[in-house]
């Protein structure tokens, strides 16, 4: 990540601020570097330094989703990447029936993916551990076999959306710079909501039943609806990353939910860090910057990607986020 | 009728692979409670051992014998170099460092043997095919590769409830600690546990060679439906990852063949074309989805009961 050194040169030879300010720092300089971007792009005549931060913003903001009920709640889902699948469809199949208003198509493929995530959450947080990843799992390879069984909806092929999603009849998406700004926005307002919610009654009462669920029983909480509603707000967000995915590539296909693409959205968040919610906006910069470098070395990159990321478990703990906030403590 | 018999013996054929690879993972899920991703992927090894070795040695049976010694090999290798520091962990690594392990063995099988659809010729005497009744023409070889895993069914159960081993392995999955703390030696225990699974997921994987289509990627499916057996047969048991193995294969094989009839008794012939795959592809996890709302241990759970 660039930011690293930026972060442990501007930190040293000044006494620490109180850690609360501390914690804040990281964030800050993650938003204020993102929203520096499209300058950055401008000056060094490279737009596609732009499209490429677009997609690290929509994943961030998967990513984020999911970092809420992992590192919070700790449900290792492993069926994420559906609720991206279904945000994205769900522009897809409207725009296929003529609707671009995003007035509409927004909230449809939102509430729809909620729908999902209501049902599905309601039988798999009964079961705990590995019941409960497998379960996550088969569900999202449920929807995942759905999809490419709609042939009229193209099925395996995926679909391919003629317009961007429209608001007030015109198509502000269509521009770049708009584009880039109004995925920055969601970021922020994602980010913000998820430490509103981690820091409220409902966060805590999350995160306790992470450490002790009997303890958080003993003093007469149920964690069940807590977390069922944790998950579908995760969801949802997730969501809203597929419904910006599906006007960004302007294409939708079963590959969006497929398991290995929950997989990666796990290695997002443990790769940044697990539970601090900006961990998972560095896990995502990090993991489509390394695939992309890989990608440029060789066509077949998951072959050191995949021994990388057995390292980065067996030895690596707390991820990037530690890694950078370990650097300034020492500094 | 003749294709609901031809439909009945591939739900079967379907189901005893995927009892092949069930019983491993669910073993190593019971015993150790370590999350092995990484199982499907023994089982596309398997196929892939099966191209290589029967491509040098000719003889399928032969080739049979040194796949499964590979198998064991490459499975003990990564039980070794990587597993082993796992058991401790929490299932999150698990999941990741199994999703890595995946990731590096189905590209190095690209790289090994390319992209494309591999096929491995069946053996002289299995070829051909025998009349069931009324002028079926059902193929030998798949009836030999049903009979073998009903055939490793029965050894598996003998293994499991009569002998010392298996003893072992059900005190095992009811309480680690306790059987560890009474003197045996868990992690031998485990590594056996381990060998055993993943030559059964190899062994899978070879006998489907002939008939599926060999090819990066192959065993993720098939380990999500193993999935699938698991959580509905209960974790740890023997008895359950085979019943519901046969049930899932049944079922996902009748429900592709026959949804769309279905639906066309309730809705016009077009809808029906429409609906009628998309349920069938989702009757599995309905299933799945119906048993663990009323049994939530699975229809066979291991605590407390003969596996």
């Amino acid at each position: 990540m660039s930011d690293t050194p930026t972060l442990t040169t501007a930190s040293a030879g000044r006494t620490p601020a109180s850690p609360r300010l501390l914690g804040l720092r990281l964030p800050i300089a993650i938003f204020v570097l993102l929203a520096l971007v499209p300058a950055l792009a401008t000056v060094l005549d490279d737009s596609f330094i732009t499209l490429f931060v677009i997609r690290v913003m929509i994943f961030a903001i998967a990513a984020v989703s999911l970092d809420l009920i992992l590192g919070y709640g700790a449900l290792v889902s492993f069926g994420h990447a559906a609720f991206l699948g279904i945000g994205a469809y769900g522009i897809g199949i409207l725009s296929a029936e003529g609707i671009y208003d995003g007035l509409v198509a927004i909230p449809v493929a939102l509430v729809a993916a909620g729908l999902f995530a209501l049902v599905t959450g309601a039988i798999s947080l009964k079961t705990r551990g590995v019941y409960f990843i497998m379960i996550t799992l088969a569900f999202a390879q449920m929807a995942y076999y759905t999809t490419t069984s709609l042939s009229a909806y193209g099925g395996d092929d995926g679909l391919t959306i003629w317009r961007r999603t429209e608001f007030f009849g015109t198509g502000p998406l269509d521009d770049r710079l708009t584009f880039f700004y109004v995925t920055f926005g969601c970021l922020l307002a994602v980010y913000l909501l998820c430490r509103m919610i981690v820091a409220s009654r409902f966060g805590r009462v999350l995160t306790g039943a992470k450490q002790s669920e009997i303890r958080l029983r003993a003093i007469g909480i149920d964690p069940y609806p807590y977390r069922l509603v944790a998950y579908v707000i995760a969801a949802m967000i997730c969501a809203l990353a597929g419904v910006l995915l599906a006007n960004q590539t302007e294409f939708v296909s079963p590959a969006y939910m497929g398991w290995h693409r929950s997989g990666e959205l796990i290695v997002m968040v443990v790769l940044g860090g697990i539970g601090t919610l900006h961990g998972a906006i560095i896990g995502a910069a990090a993991y489509l910057l390394l695939e992309s470098l890989l990608q440029d070395v060789t066509h077949h990159w998951q072959l050191i990607f995949g021994p990388f990321l057995v390292l980065v478990v067996l030895y690596g703990k707390g991820g990037l986020v530690r890694l950078i906030t370990g650097v300034r403590a020492h500094g | 009728m003749m294709l609901f018999a031809v439909q009945l013996l591939n739900g079967l054929q379907l189901g005893v692979l995927l009892f092949l690879v069930a019983a491993g993972l669910t073993l190593v899920f019971g015993v150790m409670d370590f999350v092995n991703l990484a199982h499907g992927v023994q089982y596309m090894v398997g196929a892939y051992l099966a191209v290589l070795f029967t491509g040098l040695v000719g003889n399928f049976f032969l080739a049979l014998l040194l796949a499964m010694a590979a198998a064991l090999v490459i499975g003990l290798l990564l039980e070794v170099l990587i597993y082993r520091h796992l058991y401790e962990r929490d299932h999150l690594d698990q999941v990741l460092a199994t999703f890595g392990v995946i990731l590096f063995l189905n590209e190095a099988v690209r790289v090994l043997f390319g992209s494309a659809p591999l096929s491995v010729a069946m053996p002289e005497t299995l070829s051909g095919g025998v009349v069931l009744m009324n002028g079926l023409l059902y193929p030998v070889y798949r009836i030999a590769l049903i009979l073998v895993g009903l055939g490793v069914a029965v050894l598996l159960w003998v293994l499991v409830t009569r002998t010392r081993i298996g003893m072992l392995v059900r005190a095992g999955a009811t309480n680690a600690q306790m059987v560890s703390a009474l003197g045996i030696n868990i992690r031998r225990l485990f590594m056996i546990v381990f060998g055993f699974g993943v030559m059964l997921a190899g062994f899978a994987g070879f006998l489907a060679a002939p008939i599926l289509s060999v090819e990066p990627g192959m065993g993720d499916s098939l380990l999500i439906l193993a999935f699938v057996v698991i959580v509905i047969g209960g974790i740890g048991s023997i008895r359950g990852a085979f019943f519901a193995a046969i049930i899932v294969g049944l079922v996902d094989t009748l429900g592709r063949t026959f949804m769309t009839d279905i639906a066309k008794l309730v809705m016009s012939p077009s809808t029906a074309t429409d609906v009628g795959p998309a349920v069938a592809s989702m009757l599995i996890y309905v299933l799945m989805a119906a048993v663990l709302f009323f049994r939530p241990t699975g229809l066979f759970p291991a605590k407390g009961q003969q596996a």
